[in-house]
C-alpha cells in the first residue's frame, strides 16, 4: 500500500507497542532550554539516572536571555537562576550547550537547522511546542512536556499516541508580496486554531514547492497555532541543498547513503490520509490578526467580523477578545496606528525576515511614534546581516539590532510591550498579556511588520 | 503519582473558548527550577489586577464556586506545550477538566500529572454549565474505571474516551518513566539494527 511521508518515518522509529496504548518511539534529535527542562534534569537525580544518550541533546538558553549586553551577567535574578541551571545541568550530565556569549548561541529552533541538527527523516523532539518547525525538513518533529523530557533524557525514547494524519494542499502560484508566514495564517483563520487538533499536516502542492528552506520553517512553526502535532514538508532539492555542507550534516559517503534514503521519504502517489483539505494559493493576500489568538487573522484589506458571522458558542470569547485589543465587530485594520513592531522569533527570526524587512525600509524613515525591536533568531543570522550590509540599511532608516533570542514574543526578558500598547509582531501568538501583561499583538510577516514600522499604521507593504 | 479514585465534587465553571496557556499561565511565571508553587498563580492575569488584588468577577475569586472540577469550554489548552500549566492546575487542587475539546499537548500533559481531562458533548456541557449557573451545589461524579461522568443535577450521564494506557496508570499511580526504563533491552535492540 502506498505511504505518506509520515507513517514512513514513524514507522521506522518504532521500538515497541504498548497494548492498546500508545507507541514507544526513539527520537534522533532532543533540543533543550531553559524553561521547560530543569523539572526534568530533577526527575533524573532523583531517580539517581544519567541521561541515555548525551549526544543527541542540544541545549541553548533561549527565552529568558537580555537582547542587550549580552557579554554582561543577567540581570533580572530569576532569569539568571534559570540559564545557570541549564548550565549545571549540561556540566552534570555531559551535554553540549551552546551558552550566552558562544557563536552557536539562538533560538533552539534557529540553531538546529543552521548546524544540521536538523535532517529529513529524523523525530525531533523539545520541550517547547515550536519544535514543529523542524518539520520543514521532512522530519517527524513536535513540542513536548516536561515529564516527557525527563522521559527522553532517561531512555532517548517518548510514548505517543500515533496521530492522524492530514495533508494540506495549495495549488497554484503566490501573489507577489505573499509570504509564507501569510500561508500559515490564512490557513488558520480557515481551519481555527483546534481545526488540526489530533492530526500530523504535511503541507504539499505547487506553492509550498516554491518556498525556500526558511520559508518552509516558517509555515511548519505555525502548525501548533492550528491544534497539529506537527507539520511537514517532503523532502526535495531545495532541502538538501540547504541541509549539504552545515557542520552536522553527513559527509562523504555517509552524505550519499543519508541522501538516497532521504529521497525515498516522499509521500507515494494514492497513499490515504485521513483527512484532505485544498487551497487556491493565488487567493492569499497578506494577513493580519485582530483577536487574542492566531485564527482571528483577516486579509490586511479586509473587516473584523460582525457577531452574527460568529457561531453562537464562541460569541462570549470574540466579544471579550474584542474587548481586550480595544476593537470593534466590523471595523477595518487598515490605517490602525501601532506602537511598536517585533521581527523575530522562531517563526520569523531567520536571514530571509531581516532581508524581506530591509527590502521594504531601505531608503525609508521610521516612524518616529514607533518602538521597533530587530531581534535576530540566532549569531549566525546576526553575522549574516552585517555580512550583507542589511545592518547599515536598517541603520539608515533609524533602526537598531538587537542581540538574539526569543525576546518579545513570550517576553521572558526585559522586552515587554506595555499594556494598552499595540505591536505589530512577526512572532506566533498574540495570546492576552503573550508579549506582557495587558499587551495587543498583531500577527503578521515581516512586510507588513516593516511597512507599519515606516508608516506607524497597519500598512498594505505592496502600496509603499 | 497519587492514584486515581472516583471524584464526586462541585465544579468551576469558566465558559470560555479558546482558553490558552497564557492564561492558564503566564509566561512570567514559568522562571522556576521546581514544579511547586504554580497553583498561586493559574489564571494570574484573569485572577489579579496589577496590585496584585484579587478580581471579584472572576470566578476563582467568587466564593459561590468550588471544587476538584472545572469546567471549561471548547478547546482547552490551546498553545504552548508548557507543562506548568498543568502544574498550576493541579496545584490548585482542580483533579479533573471538562470539556468539549481539548489541545493535544495539554491533554498529555494533564495526565503526566495525575489531572484528567474528561471530553463530553457540545450538549453535555452546555447543560452542565446551565446547571452550575442555577444551582452552585451542582456536582459531577467522574468514574474512571467506568469511564463515565454524570451531571447529578439532571441525572444525565455520558461515557468518556482514555487510551487504555493511560487508565492503568492513573488508576494505578505508574508513570510512563517507569514503562520506558522496563525496556532498555529493546531500546538498545532498535538502536543496533538502525546503526548507520
Amino acid at each position: 500500500m502506498p505511504s505518506t511521508l509520515f507513517d514512513k518515518i514513524w514507522d521506522a522509529h518504532v521500538v515497541t507497542a504498548v497494548k492498546n496504548g500508545p507507541t514507544q518511539l526513539y527520537i534522533d534529535r532532543h533540543y533543550c532550554h531553559e524553561v521547560t527542562s530543569p523539572q526534568a534534569f530533577d526527575g533524573l537525580r532523583k531517580r539517581g539516572l544519567q541521561v541515555f544518550r548525551p549526544e543527541k541533546t542540544t541545549l541553548s538558553p533561549d527565552h529568558n536571555i537580555p537582547t542587550l549586553f549580552q557579554d554582561q551577567p543577567i540581570k533580572d535574578p530569576i532569569s539568571k537562576n534559570q540559564v545557570d541551571t541549564l548550565t549545571r545541568n549540561a556540566q552534570e550530565f555531559g551535554l553540549t550547550m551552546y551558552g550566552l556569549g558562544h557563536a552557536k548561541n539562538g533560538i533552539i529552533h534557529v540553531i538546529g537547522p543552521e548546524n544540521g541538527l536538523t535532517l529529513p527523516g529524523m523525530t525531533i523532539v523539545c520541550g517547547d511546542s515550536h519544535t514543529s518547525t523542524h518539520g520543514a525538513f521532512g522530519s517527524i518533529a513536535f513540542g513536548i512536556g516536561t515529564s516527557e523530557v525527563e522521559m527522553v533524557l532517561a531512555s532517548q525514547c517518548i510514548l505517543q499516541p500515533r496521530p492522524k494524519t492530514m495533508r494540506i494542499t495549495y495549488n497554484g502560484k503566490l501573489q507577489q508580496g505573499v509570504t509564507a508566514k501569510d500561508i500559515a495564517l490564512y490557513t488558520i483563520s480557515q481551519l481555527t486554531t483546534g481545526g488540526a487538533t489530533g492530526y500530523f499536516v504535511e503541507y504539499a502542492g505547487e506553492a509550498i514547492r516554491s518556498l525556500s528552506m526558511e520559508e518552509r520553517m516558517t509555515v511548519c512553526n505555525l502548525s501548533i497555532e492550528m491544534g497539529a502535532r506537527g507539520g511537514m514538508i517532503a523532502p526535495d532539492e531545495t532541502t538538501f541543498t540547504y541541509v549539504k555542507g552545515r557542520e552536522f550534516a553527513p559527509k562523504g559517503e555517509a552524505w550519499s547513503k543519508a541522501l538516497a534514503y532521504w529521497q525515498t521519504l516522499p509521500t507515494e502517489e494514492g497513499a490515504v490520509f485521513d483527512r484532505e483539505v485544498t487551497f487556491d494559493a493565488s487567493q492569499i493576500e497578506p494577513m493580519i490578526t485582530y483577536g487574542t489568538n492566531p485564527g482571528m487573522g483577516i486579509s490586511i484589506h479586509a473587516s473584523i467580523p460582525s457577531i452574527n458571522q460568529i457561531d453562537p458558542a464562541g460569541q462570549i470569547s470574540f466579544e471579550k477578545s474584542l474587548k481586550y485589543m480595544g476593537f470593534a465587530p466590523g471595523e477595518q485594520m487598515e490605517g490602525k496606528a501601532i506602537d511598536y513592531v517585533f521581527l523575530g522569533s522562531c517563526t520569523n527570526g531567520r536571514i530571509e525576515d531581516f532581508r524581506a524587512f530591509a527590502s521594504i525600509v531601505k531608503g525609508k524613515k521610521k516612524a518616529d511614534n514607533v518602538i521597533v525591536w530587530l531581534v535576530p533568531g540566532s549569531w549566525a543570522v546576526e553575522k549574516q546581516i552585517r555580512a550583507e550590509g542589511l545592518d547599515k540599511i536598517l541603520e539608515d532608516a533609524g533602526f537598531e539590532l538587537r542581540q538574539p533570542g526569543c525576546s518579545a514574543c513570550l517576553a521572558m526578558n526585559e522586552d515587554k510591550v506595555p499594556a494598552g500598547k499595540y505591536a505589530v509582531s512577526t512572532s506566533n501568538r498574540n495570546f492576552e498579556g503573550r508579549q506582557g501583561p495587558g499587551s495587543r499583538t498583531l500577527l503578521a510577516g515581516p512586510l507588513v511588520a516593516a511597512a507599519a514600522a515606516i508608516t506607524g499604521q497597519i500598512t498594505d507593504p505592496r502600496t509603499l | 503519582m497519587e492514584k486515581f479514585q472516583t471524584i464526586t465534587s462541585t465544579c468551576v465553571p469558566l465558559p470560555i473558548e479558546n482558553v490558552d496557556t497564557d492564561q492558564i499561565i503566564p509566561a512570567r511565571f514559568l522562571k522556576a527550577t521546581t514544579r511547586e508553587g504554580f497553583g498561586a498563580n493559574l489564571f494570574a492575569d484573569w485572577r489579579y489586577d496589577k496590585s496584585g488584588a484579587p478580581i471579584s468577577s472572576f470566578v476563582l475569586n467568587n466564593s459561590t464556586y468550588s471544587g476538584q472540577m472545572l469546567v471549561a469550554g471548547k478547546n482547552f489548552g490551546s498553545g504552548s506545550s508548557r507543562e506548568h500549566a498543568a502544574w498550576a492546575i493541579a496545584g490548585y487542587g482542580f483533579k479533573v477538566v471538562v470539556s468539549c475539546f481539548f489541545a493535544d499537548i495539554f491533554k498529555g500533559n494533564a495526565l503526566n500529572n495525575g489531572v484528567l481531562p474528561v471530553v463530553v458533548s457540545d450538549n453535555f456541557l452546555a447543560k452542565l454549565f446551565a446547571d452550575i449557573q442555577s444551582n452552585a451545589k451542582t456536582t459531577i461524579t467522574v468514574n474512571l474505571e467506568e469511564q463515565t461522568i454524570r451531571n447529578n443535577a439532571s441525572g444525565v450521564s455520558e461515557s468518556f474516551e482514555i487510551n487504555a494506557y493511560k487508565k492503568e496508570c492513573l488508576l494505578n499511580g505508574l508513570d510512563d518513566i517507569d514503562y520506558l526504563l522496563s525496556k532498555k533491552g529493546a531500546i538498545e535492540a532498535w538502536e543496533k539494527a538502525h546503526e548507520a
